[in-house]
């Protein structure tokens, strides 16, 4: 008979989920993380939220930018394109 | 509120921006400059003593870039080499300062185990995002949260999220550039993710009421 990995309690699954959103959690650790939640809505709930915070991390605009900080570098460019 | 939100890193394409940029576009450079500007900066600001400093860095690695965008032979991708300019700069300019820079991986060990009982399991599950939409959306005040949750980190932790989470290198270009081992990276990621989630939860757990 073969054993099956003892079940994660919720503590030890969130530890695993950063890992397991950049794919590199070993195939053994992924099966009993995707085998926890499963059964468990926290802990998918908080997964959720992870991805989320991460897409969220990744949204890069135009606002982030001061427009003085985009003029100066804009006349560096111009000064540069015109020697060149 | 503005609902449009270019979603600069995926929308917009490095090698056409280089093209146009080696043929003298203005706007491809300002394109560049928006989608990586404020990432040089805080990469930045985590070798040197203060703000302006970093501000100068990020300028500097500019300069860099158009003096040696002829010579780029794209063997690494364009936001590793650009990336590496503003290290290297940051580490000289933060050794002259005698600014000392902490691998502050131990912190926040605490943060997440408080929500536990001492079985592992939830005392204080997580609180969903919004109230009315569904978790699973990034919208703009999430947008806004994380990314003020991102500049609050502590130095190595806001170098390690804004390469890999903000710019999308992966965790070995991270690993190498900043020196730390991959295992490091993961555990900066692990720790900084948790807390970055639970700060933004906070913040609409309080809004909420
Ligand atoms: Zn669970």
């Amino acid at each position: 008979m073969k054993l099956l990995p003892s079940a994660l309690v919720c503590q030890q699954a969130v530890e695993l989920m950063s890992d397991y959103l950049d794919g590199s959690l070993s195939r053994r650790a992924r099966r009993r993380l995707e085998a926890h939640l499963v059964a468990c809505d926290a802990c998918t709930a908080y997964l959720e939220q992870l991805r989320v915070t991460i897409a969220a991390s990744g949204v890069v605009t135009a606002d982030d930018l001061a427009p003085e900080v985009l003029q100066t570098l804009s006349e560096l460019f111009e000064r540069f394109r015109d020697e060149s | 509120m503005r609902l449009e939100y270019p979603r600069y890193r995926d929308e917009v394409d490095d090698a056409e921006l280089l093209g146009r940029l080696l043929a003298g576009d203005k706007d491809a450079f300002r394109e560049i400059v928006t989608k990586y500007h404020e990432s040089l900066v805080r990469v930045a600001r985590s070798y040197v003593a203060n703000d302006a400093s970093a501000e100068d860095v990020a300028q500097e690695t500019w300069i860099a870039v158009l003096r040696g965008i002829e010579r780029f032979e794209g063997r690494s991708s364009f936001k590793t080499w650009l990336f590496r300019i503003a290290v290297n700069r940051a580490r000289t300019k933060g050794v002259k300062e005698h600014r000392v820079v902490a691998v502050d991986i131990t912190s926040d060990r605490s943060l997440l185990a408080r929500r536990f009982n001492e079985h592992g399991m939830w005392s204080d599950p997580p609180a969903p995002f919004t109230d009315s939409v569904d978790d699973a959306i990034v919208n703009a005040p999430i947008v806004r949260l994380v990314h003020e949750s991102i500049a609050r980190l502590p130095d190595a932790a806001r170098a390690v999220v804004t390469l890999r989470d903000v710019q999308g290198l992966s965790t070995t270009e991270v690993a190498e550039l900043l020196e730390l081992s991959e295992a490091n990276v993961r555990v900066i990621l692990h720790r900084s993710r948790a807390r970055i989630r639970s700060e933004v939860e906070a913040s609409m757990r309080a809004g909420q009421k």
